[in-house]
């Protein structure tokens, strides 16, 4: 298989070009969306899928009538209609609130959205039609192609063509474009910015939905879309260059082609070493993306980031005081009642608050870097479990726990040096997606290095010490660890170190004119952050006894980032109260209903919309006006 | 005054848990602990938790076990490992479940056998196909109800050599399953068949297939025969690019877990014709054991059963059984009455294996085709798990000895 023929290459391409034209179009609501709103719509991948779940209903209830087709419409159309609603009835309340909490609130609805597709649907996959009229192949060079793949591989650039005339030439693709570019501005020229941002989000939506439908021959509509789609779609958005349609375009069909190729390759042996290439489209696009970011930091078509201006300080960033007298007194008083904890609990809440100490552990790292740092990460689980996996891969080679646990921030450190040495010369979203990228990177390494990670299975049998197997033991001992790393972060946000760093988030342009290096102190930065996600990823592993790759992969780094916003970005105890928060919530209600993940999403979405500065934030707040 | 109130306050808490005490070990039911990703794969863990509450009342309206009536307590374990060890922790600690029984995905099963192994609970895994969860990390605590990825290959492997053909294209899911699957259809095949036999491998990855590449890739390498183990959208995306371009034309097709009522059910009457499968044709088995079953379900539900009800309410039937022979809740002398047990299944009478823990539950093995717009299976035949297992002495090096 490693040679290729001339007709097999050209089957490979038209299918690969099929592939990237669909992507294409669920690519371009979201860079659309992004461009106007600058809200990172987490929630596309489900509008996308209910784009095909609505679909096959409608065929269904269209049968013998427009069929397949007016299905396809209908199903756009109703998404669009959904994601006008979500705007309005959500998102509208959020625009004042500080950036990434629009994020965890369109999370939120994916947590609905799949519960209620379920629930609506049920859980069987549904094939669709085949597309009336495209359901046989043609051929091309001796081999059948589906007569369905011209029709996609048509569609894309009819899409961009449809997209480029609404923008360059109706007045509302003006507005769009305005607001695209400076969003003030416009807003300050007397663009009405609601409706703008509704119009868009309902234009986004639709496309998603378009995509969905048109998916509907060639996959069945099942509950795996949604994150099945989101991840590509963020890369090529990104890769395009944020805001950009033709950028996507172009973004979509390298993907697209990537992966076919690697298909296509099969196993390939260069002298000794076999390559299998088809293993590699597990991780395709996020290499792609890595290597484009890092050459060209604004992808393909995006403008280049204006030298960040000054931020306005805004109110939430004067919630760090360091801490008082008072405040100490608060925490010493809370740690103490935290070590009494198990004299009076069960065994199993210390299993609970032990989850709580890691995971607040964990995402005060986060919100060191996002908060103090100001750089936003949505792979910070890879360091959490670069961390575990060593404490994991150290026992396993025979080392005490101790040693094993001191393992964990040191490779979580050099991981952290090294992808962060790329992700500090990038900024705001475009630093998120590469660390998105790495995070994915190292997940699929993990996944696929057998002897040594476990692959898929992961590694079991990483139990404490002895003297440490007993719940309240560990959980003393956690509570210890975490205590220490939690005081040994927050002395670091307010040492000189702390300051500068906050520097370089408000203004990196004075930061560098008083002799701060912006770059040296942010990789520093990172470094922190990943060593301190690490411990707290060792000490989970022990706490769990084993891992599996989804202690680096992608939900466990949007739990983080939910944690942080839940808590507050910039409230001292924010993580911890997150941590709890996220915790116990998890816990109750997936003991107290079926619909568990659709109820931790209708608290997330209350809590974004009650507390915008986070429960952390809210509880500050009450305690000045309480002063007053 | 003070000490008044104060001595009252101390009685009522004395009373309090007095009673709670009083409920706690005065408890009637015996709990079953489940836990299962049931949000992850609910194509097959729906039909499963309706055999489960099937199973539940049947033993329940006979009277229970050991005179006391069987209630199941069930978490979701999010479909990761690290979930499903707090609600185990749970499962045993706040509830006190008698043993663990569930979970769908081999890394979460395996997590949960190595907990059970730690605390020293009987974990009774009801659908991982891992192989190592009962060889390479196999326990004392730890038994496994399903036909292994093992057995299931091993069962269409003769189906293979039969079709002598030389060149095989093998595509799986780059996971644990389809890695194990692989492997052991290729050291399986070449080990009956003799001559040079080419093996042509496409991974992909779960729940993502390229479908078009995939299949364009294998129509050019031109194989003889094919070997899958995809199953769920990733089959579907399969099978219709490959009817599309034209991939199955003269060519045999072996599909592990592609007879599951889960996975061809919904292709309907596009499924596939001609293809070796393990599945399970449900319509079509009259077995005294199972048509009770399947009457019972169908009266119940108003719905056929899935491959995933059968494995529920075997599941709840084995741990019912261990609990009768043992006479107990202990899990010592549950462990005991575990190993080498017997039971009746929807399938027929099993046994829990003493040597490695691994039930003898088998699977049907059968041909694909289409009757009434419908994907069915046709000239199957039931393969006893006994008769797919390797040599006890080959078991016993892959099982650590302690």
């Amino acid at each position: 298989m490693s040679t290729l023929s001339a007709g097999s290459l050209l089957a490979q391409l038209l299918t690969g070009l099929a592939d990237a034209s669909s992507l294409f179009v669920v690519a371009a609501g979201l860079t659309l969306i992004f461009g106007v709103t600058r809200i990172v719509n987490f929630a596309h991948g489900s509008l996308y899928m209910l784009g095909a779940y609505i679909a096959y209903s409608a065929t269904h209830a269209f049968r013998g009538g427009v069929g397949f087709w007016g299905a396809v419409v209908v199903a756009a159309l109703a998404t669009g209609l959904f994601g006008a609603a979500i705007e309005r009835l959500l998102l509208k309340r959020l625009y004042g609130a500080p950036e990434l909490l629009q994020l965890m609130a369109t999370f939120g609805v994916v947590l609905i959205v799949r519960d209620a597709t379920l629930s609506l649907w049920g859980a069987e996959d549904l094939l669709g039609p085949r597309a009336p009229g495209l359901k046989g192949a043609i051929e091309v060079m001796g081999r059948a192609i589906p007569a369905y793949d011209f029709f996609l591989l048509a569609l894309g650039p009819v899409v961009l063509l449809a997209l480029w005339l609404v923008l360059a030439r109706t007045r509302f693709g003006m507005l769009v474009r305005a607001a695209t570019e400076n969003r003030v501005v416009a807003g300050a020229l007397g663009v009405d910015e609601r409706a703008l941002f509704t119009a868009v989000f309902a234009l986004g939506a639709t496309l998603a939905g378009l995509a969905g439908a048109l998916q509907l021959p060639r996959e069945p509509a099942n509950l795996g879309m949604d994150l099945g789609i989101i991840a590509e779609a963020f890369v090529v958005t990104v890769v395009g260059g944020l805001g950009s349609i033709p950028g996507a375009f172009i973004a979509a069909l390298v993907i697209g082609l990537t992966k076919a190729l690697c298909v296509a390759l099969g196993t390939v042996a260069i002298g000794s070493f076999e390559i299998a290439f088809p293993k590699l489209t597990l991780v395709a696009e996020f290499v792609v993306m890595a290597i484009v970011l890092s050459v060209r930091p604004q992808g393909f078509l995006g403008a280049p980031p204006a030298m960040a201006p000054t931020t306005a300080v805004p109110d939430q960033r004067r919630l760090i005081v360091p801490p008082g007298q008072r405040a100490l007194l608060g925490a010493a008083i809370a740690l103490l009642l935290a070590a009494l904890l198990p004299l009076i609990s069960d065994e199993y809440t210390l299993v609970l608050a032990t989850d709580v100490l890691v995971f607040a552990l964990f995402a005060s790292s986060l919100q060191f870097l996002m908060g103090t740092g100001g750089m936003a990460s949505f792979g910070h689980a890879a360091y959490f479990g670069l961390g575990a996996y060593a404490a994991a891969i150290a026992v396993k080679a025979g080392w005490p726990m101790l040693g094993a646990l001191a393992a964990s921030p040191v490779i979580a450190l050099v991981g952290a040096l090294v992808f962060g040495w790329f992700c500090v010369r990038l900024s705001g979203v475009y630093l998120a997606m590469l660390t998105l990228a790495f995070a994915q990177i190292v997940w699929s390494i993990v996944f696929q290095w057998n002897d040594v990670t476990g692959g898929s299975n992961g590694l079991v049998g990483v139990w404490p010490a002895a003297a440490l197997a007993a719940k309240p033991a560990y959980y003393w001992f956690a509570l210890g660890c975490a205590g220490l790393a939690l005081v040994a972060l927050g002395w670091l946000g307010q040492s000189a170190f702390g300051y500068s760093l906050r520097g370089t988030r408000d203004s990196p342009l004075r930061a560098e004119a008083i002799g701060i290096d912006v770059r040296a102190t942010q990789w520093r930065a990172f470094a922190f952050a990943g060593a301190f996600a690490g411990f707290a990823g060792g000490l989970y592993a022990f706490s769990k006894g084993s891992i599996a790759p989804e202690t680096l992969a992608l939900p466990r780094s949007v739990d983080a980032l939910v944690m942080v916003l839940l808590g507050g970005l910039n409230a001292l105890a924010g993580p911890l109260l997150g941590a709890a928060a996220f915790t116990w919530l998890q816990d109750t209600l997936a003991r107290a209903t079926e619909y568990w993940r659709a109820g931790v999403g209708v608290v997330i979405l209350v809590l974004a919309i009650a507390f915008p500065m986070g429960i952390g934030g809210a509880v500050h707040r009450l305690l000045a006006t309480w002063r007053r | 005054m003070k000490s008044l109130v104060t001595q009252s306050v101390v009685a009522g808490c004395a009373l309090l848990l007095g009673l709670l005490v009083a409920q706690g070990s005065d408890a009637q039911t015996i709990k079953l602990g489940e836990l299962n990703s049931y949000k992850q794969f609910p194509a097959f863990l729906e039909p499963y938790r309706k055999g489960m509450d099937l199973a539940i009342d049947e033993i329940n309206a006979a009277g229970g076990v050991l005179g006391r009536p069987l209630e199941i307590v069930s978490r979701d374990d999010n479909g990761n490992a690290g979930d499903a060890v707090r609600v185990a922790e749970e499962l045993i600690t706040r509830e006190k479940s008698v043993l663990l029984m569930g979970t769908f995905a081999s890394n979460v099963g395996l997590a949960v056998a190595d907990l059970a192994k730690q605390r020293k609970v009987l974990f009774l895994a009801a659908e991982p196909l891992t192989d190592k969860i009962v060889w390479e990390n196999g326990n004392r605590y730890t038994f496994r109800l399903r036909a292994s990825t093992y057995m299931q290959t091993a069962m269409l492997v003769p189906e293979a050599v039969r079709l002598k053909k030389k060149r095989w294209a093998i595509v799986y899911p780059n996971y644990e399953y389809g890695q194990a699957a692989t492997a052991t259809f290729k050291q399986q095949l070449s080990a009956s068949q003799s001559g040079g036999i080419e093996f042509i491998e496409q991974a992909v990855t779960l729940g993502k297939i390229e479908a078009g590449p995939v299949v364009q890739a294998l129509v050019d390498a031109k194989p003889d025969a094919i070997f899958s183990s995809l199953f769920g959208p990733d089959l579907a995306r399969f099978v219709r690019e490959g009817q599309l371009r034209g991939l199955f034309k003269d060519r045999p097709v072996l599909n592990l877990l592609g007879g599951e009522p889960e996975y061809l059910d919904p292709l309907k009457d596009e499924a596939p014709e001609g293809w070796y499968v393990t599945g399970y044709p449900w319509y079509a088995i009259d077995t005294p054991a199972h048509k009770r079953f399947r009457d019972a379900y169908q009266a119940k539900y108003k719905d056929y059963p899935r491959l995933g009800s059968v494995v529920g309410y075997s599941t709840v039937r084995a741990a019912a059984a261990a609990l009768q022979k043992a006479g107990s809740t202990d899990t010592e002398r549950l462990v005991g009455a575990m190993s080498g047990l017997t039971f009746e299944s929807p399938f027929g009478r099993i046994m829990f294996r003493a040597i490695d823990h691994q039930s003898t539950m088998g699977a049907y093995v059968g041909r694909t085709a289409v009757r009434d717009g419908k994907g069915v299976m046709v000239d199957w035949h039931y393969n006893d798990g006994k008769d797919f297992l390797p040599t006890d002495d080959l078991v016993r090096r892959l099982r650590p000895m302690r």
